[in-house]
């Protein structure tokens, strides 16, 4: 192998899903021992290039070369023969197995795993001093937290003698000291030789860690970069192919009185979990109070009591009336008919019925409206008007209601989730991850209609677990951590440090953290 | 991203289906030393060759239409009712009880109050493992299966216990009185001057049973609780989000569901038997779910897959008749119509979608 030769290279990839081109065209060569970044937004084609490079699918045309080598790369196997491993944004770990067991699953050696797991145990360690990487190989995935699960991952990769290492989306569920972390560990790979392919649609991250850049929009490859020499503004234009406006533009709030008050609320969960531990908040008519926090910290609880979806004991107000938190009242339907809307954290599960028709969706909810229905039939033709005036409003792209939800982009079908939930004109609007999977340009139009809808006197209760946008579109932010309120912060008056160091559960820097995080 | 059109799915895949079924039949037929070529024309001639065959192929048709959309309705709510086997046999035993306790003036009555009769008693029937299901969590798959042995006991104590008459040695209801015994097909049509085969059983249910099939499809795809159901088929969570009650969608989906189930009696005891007999259902019940299958749990699909099966049962008791081929090779049959059109669809499927790419893209 020549010092030259690339640790991988893609010549002329191209990929079709029927009459859809997912790749188009796509070269990239990323030296050894460097970490590069690749960004775009959502459905730009950067999960099925991965996929195409790890065996997953096989690309229409196109060549991989591997240390300069033309390599055939069938299935996943070969990819690993071929030194190849992937981290996935959702873990594949065996969650009541160790950590050992789950790093040897697959690559076992002979017919007693006794010599495979001794074996392993040996890397493990190794791997460990090497790289910073240290975890517990007799604990069990389920009592590590994420930021442990991820570096488990990491290790699978390399006892499978990984030279190449691509990561899929890797801080989506991270804090923000983890992630640092993280990126430490990424370098630490690098400096060993290793080559590190970092998937993101998150600029300060390619601009933090990586070296080189290509940003990929609906298929191809728009440039390659050297990213010291390029910025975040000029990056999101190459992904989005316009200018964009990174920052939101809102004038100070107006708050009214008080619209939601919650007083002591506990949550438990079917395994006897306590997943808010009394929490009390409330939020202003014309204000948007920001939840910030790391995922799984009871702040999907908190938005599934206030949409019906989960009982709760403690108290809560709407306009100054007590809502039902357990009995016959405490559904969703009831909340809606309360002035409660809601956009959920997980639109393609909850938000939207995925094979229904776009026409269908704008409905859901809201289908015992008298204006969609007659006697017991659904007005089809009310509810196809209302969803096409919806359509053009909210500018969704293909604008065409007849077609299945699930053959929208992520950004679409958003839309058409916050066309619904908007519209109702809702006295408090529930917003859980609004721009989760969703691309750049449709980012900037959701968070004008949420401060539209602010300013039009409307409470807003906003769950993200990106920090960047509780900073930007909030009035006030309250910051959850185990299901408590750490305490409550003005946007202007902190950053993102501070916040980060709340949502790891320490109050102040003089403080112990309440739990180990690193 | 639609890999091929939709008529191939909803017409060329199940054809495939269908023929590879067929081809698999004749090769077991050829193995126990019987021609299929003349096995094939013998079903086809004593099932569809006559009015006289129509006359049962649309008989067992119009059972099959009933257990079928049971099992298609329930489908759609992503629950999976094999218990139409004991809710059609609850409605025979509410189709009996209608007739026998009540004096009747014309026919027409009779149906109108042995079809509420059926409905209820299959409706209740299916309700408890709804029950079981949407408050307790027991799988319905398991109870509903159990429900069907328990139908086959109670009714069993019913017919010896109860219904059989003074003296008779069958375990069998009384016959119902004349006034309650339906027009038959052959009536119908030679009434208005077409001539159709007489003593075939085929009746007026074969009415309310396509009458069913619209009914079913302004449910599913016109009303609110069909959107409703169909919601909560799709994603319980959205259902949970969008304020639907499971518990609510479960068991008044299981009670139209067990309700059609339960229809089917009028066809058979009313219609044929004309008295209740054990055993009437025959595995209708569960026919209904290869039917459900096959039809794509469509109205229109479960009545054409239904014919169809009508087909093979009259087709294969006319090969029980005429040659050595056993009856219960009907049965073998049909588990392949199944076995390819329900558990290997797959098989299929990918195939025709990869022809069809290569063609769009030669078109391209």
């Amino acid at each position: 192998m020549t010092d030259t030769a690339p640790a991988i290279e893609l010549k002329g990839i191209s990929k079709a899903f029927g009459p859809v081109q997912a790749n188009k065209d796509i070269s990239i060569r990323v030296m050894p021992g460097t970490i590069h970044g690749i960004i775009g937004e959502n459905g730009a084609g950067k999960s099925t290039l991965m996929s195409i490079l790890y065996g997953f699918y096989k690309a229409d045309k196109g060549d991989v070369f591997i240390a300069g080598k033309k390599t055939a790369i069938p299935d996943s196997q070969a990819a690993i023969a071929a030194g190849i491993g992937m981290v996935f944004q959702h873990f594949k770990l065996v969650e009541n197995f160790t950590v050992l067991e789950n790093v040897v699953l697959g690559a076992e050696e002979g017919m007693r795993l006794s010599t495979s797991l001794g074996k392993a145990r040996k890397e493990l360690t190794r791997l460990a001093a090497d790289y910073e990487l240290n975890v517990d190989p007799d604990a069990r995935i389920e009592s590590i937290g994420v930021g442990m699960q991820q570096r488990v991952e990491i290790l699978k990769a390399l006892y499978r003698k990984a030279d190449i290492l691509i990561l899929d989306e890797p801080t989506g569920v991270l804090t923000p000291a983890e992630a640092d972390h993280l990126f430490r560990i990424l370098e630490g790979l690098k400096a060993q030789g290793k080559t590190i392919i970092l998937i993101t649609h998150k600029l300060r991250e390619i601009m933090e860690v990586t070296d080189t850049v290509s940003v990929m929009r609906r298929g191809e490859m728009t440039a390659t970069v050297k990213t010291s020499e390029t910025s975040p503004q000029e990056l999101a234009e190459l992904m989005v192919g316009r200018k964009v406006l990174l920052r939101v533009d809102k004038v100070p709030a107006q708050p009214g009185k008080t619209i939601l008050d919650v007083r002591n609320l506990e949550v438990t969960d079917d395994k006897g979990v306590k997943r808010l531990k009394g929490v009390s908040l409330n939020v202003r008519a014309g204000e948007i109070l920001g939840i910030a926090g790391v995922a799984g910290n009871g702040q999907s609880e908190l938005l599934d009591v206030l949409g019906g979806i989960q009982t709760a004991t403690g108290e809560i107000e709407v306009n100054g009336q007590p809502l039902d938190l357990t009995g016959k009242l405490s559904d969703a339907r009831s909340r809606r008919e309360r002035g409660i809307a809601h956009v959920p954290e997980d639109r393609q599960r909850s938000g939207l019925i995925m094979d229904f028709k776009a026409w269908e969706n704008v409905a859901f909810g809201y289908h015992h409206d008298d204006r969609f229905n007659t006697g017991a039939l659904m007005d089809q033709g009310a509810i196809k008007e209302d969803a096409a005036g919806k359509f053009d409003r909210f500018d969704v792209r293909p604008n065409n209601p007849a077609l299945e939800a699930k053959s929208f982009s992520g950004g679409n079908q958003q839309k058409i989730v916050l066309a619904r939930e908007i519209e109702r004109n809702p006295d408090l609007l529930l917003v859980g991850q609004p721009t989760r999977g969703v691309d750049i340009g449709a980012i900037e139009f959701i968070h004008q209609r949420i401060v539209e809808l602010r300013d039009a006197g409307k409470a807003i209760l906003l769950v993200s677990v990106e920090l960047e946008e509780i900073l930007s579109l909030s009035d006030r932010i309250a910051v959850i951590f185990d299901g408590q309120i750490m305490g409550e912060r003005l946007p202007h008056e902190t950053d993102e440090k501070e916040l980060g160091l709340m949502m790891a559960g320490m109050t102040g820097a003089s403080q112990a953290p309440a739990e180990e995080i690193a | 991203m639609q890999a091929m059109p939709k008529w191939a799915d909803i017409v060329l895949i199940p054809l495939i289906n269908l023929l590879l079924a067929f081809l698999i039949s004749g090769l077991v037929i050829l193995a126990i030393g019987e021609d299929p070529v003349e096995a094939v024309s013998l079903m086809i001639d004593g099932a569809l060759g006559s009015s006289y065959g129509w006359g049962f192929t649309l008989y067992y048709a119009t059972n099959f239409i009933f257990t079928g959309l049971a099992v298609a309705v329930a489908f759609h709510a992503a629950l999976f009712n094999i218990g139409g086997e004991g809710q059609a046999a609850l409605g025979g035993l509410g189709v009996a009880l209608v007739c026998l306790m009540l004096p009747w003036p014309h026919w027409t009555i009779a149906l109108v109050a042995a079809s509420f009769g059926a409905a209820l008693f299959g409706a209740l029937w299916a309700i408890v493992p709804a029950y079981l299901q949407a408050k307790r969590g027991s799988h319905i798959v398991i109870t509903t299966i159990m429900f069907n042995f328990i139908a086959a006991s109670l009714l069993n104590y019913v017919l010896v216990n109860l219904l059989r008459p003074a003296g008779q040695m069958d375990p069998a209801s009384a016959k119902f009185p004349e006034p309650t015994h339906l027009p038959t097909i052959s009536d119908i049509l030679n009434g208005i001057g077409i001539p159709f085969a007489e003593r075939t059983p085929a009746n007026v249910t074969l009415i309310i049973a396509l009458l069913a099939c619209v009914a079913v499809y302004f449910l599913i795809w016109r009303t609110r609780f069909g959107y409703q159901l169909r919601a909560f088929g799709k994603s319980e969570q959205a259902a949970q989000y969008a304020g639907i009650s499971s518990v609510k969608i479960i068991m008044i989906t299981m009670a139209i569901s067990g309700g059609l189930a339960g229809l089917m009696a009028i066809n058979n005891v009313m219609g044929e038997a004309e008295r209740l007999v054990l055993n009437s259902v025959e595995g209708a019940g569960f026919i209904g779910i290869a039917v459900a299958l096959m039809g794509r749990s469509h109205p229109f699909g479960v009545l054409l897959a239904s014919i169809l099966f009508g087909f093979l049962y009259q087709g294969g008791a006319e090969l029980a008749l005429w040659t050595s081929i056993p009856r219960d090779l009907v049965i073998v049959i049909q588990a392949l119509v199944i076995l390819f059109t329900g558990a290997l669809d797959g098989m299929v499927r990918a195939p025709v979608e990869r022809m069809f790419l290569s063609f769009k893209k030669r078109e391209g």
